[in-house]
């Protein structure tokens, strides 16, 4: 394991991209990286948080993310607890508030929270003394897996600084695309957006993107391309007519991928619709980093947990 | 008893002029307008002095929700009447959005007596254009009509059903009230939680395009048109809107608008942070429909300004932005913002006071707007040069979802007068 950054983290919670500054952001990879090496080990354990509480509270299903925080917890010997809402009170009527404020009265350090509503997490960062981790709200951001497309990105790269980036895929309901915006833009990455016009929000091009709608056009030239998952509920609600018409006009296959640089990366936040936004042999072919991705994920939400709840406190990772 | 108000500068919202009168009540009528200092005061006048004030005649609101039957822990006729005195309005019209809704005489009369008991401000009320605000069949205008109501409205439900609205145009004309359309289509606004736009798209909320508003205000112009019968526009909130307005209007269709004091104060921008006391529909647009709004009050596209008080408590706000409920109190806060489109020129003081007065009466076919001998003594006294601070402890009404708490304001209804009767009078 590397040296730990000397820098500090000053923020009690981790709710939107929008709140780090570059210098944060920076931090945090630096930290990933230098975390990353625990996973790699006979022993996957170190002392860190030992005596820590994290309680990783989801309101939607996930299962990379909330394993991925889990691990990151157990790594760092901090003890997790999981909720989701149909095994809480929240199915008995509770509010959102009250039931994290029950929850806060049980002592935790930090509580990782997933809601369908955009928000959410605000609501209880305002609401509550503990630390709060957005691990998705609604269709508004996902700051930890930005964080992690960004280490991924730096880390085959050697760079963010004026990389040409396209994400492809319903940018109007994605979260994974709001954070990844802003935190490609805050580090000096180029961005395009593309998909069917049903599914570009409007004004997008306020937060600093380019929009494209022919994906052939849309990769063209990019260092990376990230596609978003194309969530099936939506068929047939007016946004895209059929899976069949999506994959042929917007599906990243061997053939759209012919106009994107030689050494071009493909990222996908999972999990993926194989045969709908991506074709296997695009996701399991050389340029593929979506499984770096997920191992990169634990590291990142280790160095998230350690400079939330670790680092004030100088805790000693070896 | 003969009351005097003495040396203020009457606004007269007809002729658009304000100059210095005194006014003799007696009996609750409007006994006298006289110059200023023509009557001496003796022990047997009760004296009010009013001098550096605005004397106007007494507000209406005519779009409020005062939640009774159903919703009492919000709001009741008798919180909300006091809350609209408190806002210098001596009459409002409430919408019939309660549990039951106003969709028959017996809840028209229940809140009329609840109003004749908390004796404060008139209520007319508004009652639902169609059974249970389902939008699919008519309620019993005439019988409604007798029992007091004074127009229909399905509100926050609005008539999705074209021919259904048309026959709601036609009879509610014959029976002498006005109909009143919450312009939205909803098969577009969908679960859409704010305005779509740059906000929208960055803060990552469901959007509701100004469209959805716009299509169906020209939907209600075409009726209009169609069978000549009046139309009122609910709570007008985008430029375009106030365009459509404008061109039906000059070519005499008989259609009239409102638009609320947050629809010509703030932008969609109030929605950052998911304040979810900013969540209101229509929703907060952008400063284009901002200067649009304000625009069409300047020309008189837009006749009225109403609150759309709608009270909600922490248990409707303090929630996910997408849970909560959409709404804003607005009895205390209508008055001082109003009267800042008067400082920064926007309209001129008796044009500003018709928006709030005879222009409604005109509109809902009630009495009052204007102060006239031989007329009730409905008036309102309005120190416009007062600055304050407005905190939550200031607000009147049982529900604190404003999203002003916190701001600097400037002007306040000093006293309060329904049929001669003191029924607010500002703390000091």
């Amino acid at each position: 394991m590397g040296e730990l950054p000397l820098k500090t983290f000053d923020h009690k919670d981790l709710l939107s991209m929008e709140d780090l500054s570059v210098e944060d952001i920076e931090l945090i990879l630096d930290t990933a990286e230098s975390l990353k090496s625990i996973s790699r080990r006979d022993i996957k354990k170190v002392p860190t948080l030992r005596g820590k509480s994290v309680v990783n509270f989801f309101y939607e299903p996930s299962t990379r993310t909330r394993t991925s925080f889990e691990i990151a917890a157990k790594r760092l010997s901090a003890d997790t607890f999981s909720l989701s809402a149909t095994g809480s009170s929240v199915v008995k009527g509770e509010t959102l508030l009250d039931t994290a404020k029950n929850l806060q009265a049980m002592r935790p350090d930090l509580i990782v929270i997933r809601h369908s509503s955009s928000g959410a997490p605000h609501l209880l960062a305002r609401g509550l003394d503990v630390s709060v981790i957005n691990a998705g709200d609604g269709i508004n951001e996902h700051p930890s897996q930005s964080l992690l497309d960004l280490y991924t990105i730096r880390e085959k790269k050697g760079r963010l600084q004026g990389l040409q980036v396209a994400i492809v895929g319903d940018i109007s309901h994605s979260r994974v695309a709001r954070s990844d915006i802003i935190g490609l833009r805050k580090t000096g990455a180029q961005v395009t957006v593309c998909g069917p016009p049903t599914m570009i929000p409007v004004e997008i091009e306020k937060m600093g993107v380019r929009v494209v709608y022919d994906p052939r056009e849309a990769v063209k030239n990019k260092d990376v391309i990230i596609l978003l998952r194309i969530q099936l509920e939506r068929q047939n609600k007016t946004l895209f007519p059929s899976l069949r018409e999506y994959a042929s006009f917007f599906g990243l296959n061997r053939d759209v991928m012919g106009g994107a640089r030689k050494d071009v990366i493909i990222m996908h936040p999972g999990p993926m619709n194989r045969g709908v936004e991506i074709t296997s042999d695009v996701a399991d072919g050389p340029c593929s980093v979506i499984l770096d991705q997920v191992e990169n994920g634990v590291a990142i939400r280790m160095a998230l947990l350690y400079l939330l709840i670790g680092g004030a406190k100088g805790g000693n990772v070896n | 008893m003969v009351t005097l108000i003495e040396g203020g500068d009457l606004v007269d919202p007809v002729n658009l002029t304000v100059e210095r009168y005194d006014i003799l009540v007696k009996n609750g009528i409007i006994l006298k307008i006289i110059p200023p200092g023509a009557i001496r005061t003796g022990d047997r006048l009760k004296v009010i002095d009013a001098s550096g004030k605005i004397v106007a005649p007494g507000l209406i609101d005519m779009h409020t929700h005062l939640r009774e039957p159903g919703e009492e822990y919000k709001e009741t006729i008798a919180t909300g009447a006091r809350a609209a005195s408190a806002g210098g309005f001596t009459a409002v019209a409430c919408m019939p959005n309660t549990h039951p809704p106003n969709d028959c005489r017996s809840v028209t009369e229940f809140i009329l007596k609840q109003a004749e008991r908390a004796a404060s401000v008139r209520v007319y009320p508004i009652a639902a254009i169609t059974m249970g605000q389902k939008g699919e069949c008519l309620t019993d205008f005439g019988d409604l009509r007798e029992a007091g109501a004074v127009g229909v409205s399905d509100d926050g439900f609005p008539v999705a059903d074209s021919e259904l609205m048309r026959r709601a145009l036609e009879y509610s004309f014959y029976h002498g009230l006005i109909p009143i359309s919450h312009c939205e289509d909803r098969s577009l606004s969908r679960e859409g939680v704010m305005h779509e736009g740059a906000v929208s798209t960055r803060i990552g909320l469901p959007g509701i395009p100004g469209a959805s508003e716009s299509i169906m205000v020209y939907r209600e112009i075409a009726l209009a048109g169609l069978t000549g019968r009046p139309v009122h526009i609910a709570h007008v909130s985008t430029a375009a809107s106030v365009e459509l307005i404008r061109r039906a209007k000059n070519e005499g269709i008989p259609v009239t608008a409102e638009t609320a004091p947050h629809y010509f104060s703030l932008t969609h921008e109030a929605v950052t942070g998911y304040n979810t006391l900013a969540k209101v529909n229509p929703p907060l647009r952008t400063s284009y429909d901002v200067e649009a709004v304000r625009k069409g009050l300047t020309e008189g596209v837009i006749d009225v300004i109403a609150t759309d008080h709608a009270p909600h408590s922490h248990l409707e706000k303090d929630v996910e932005f997408d849970k909560a409920a959409f709404g804003m109190v607005g009895f205390q806060t209508a008055l001082p913002l109003t009267l800042q489109l008067v400082r920064e020129g926007v309209m001129s003081m008796p044009e500003a006071v018709a928006k709030l007065t005879s222009n409604s009466a005109r509109i809902l076919g009630v009495r009052g707007g204007r102060l006239v001998e031989g007329e009730t003594a409905d008036l309102t006294i309005i120190d416009p040069e007062y600055a304050y601070l407005f905190e939550e402890k200031h607000i009147v009404s049982k529900s604190r979802n404003s999203p002003f708490i916190g701001m600097n304001l400037k002007g306040i209804a000093e006293l309060t007068m329904v049929g001669g009767k003191i029924v607010w009078k500002r703390p000091v």
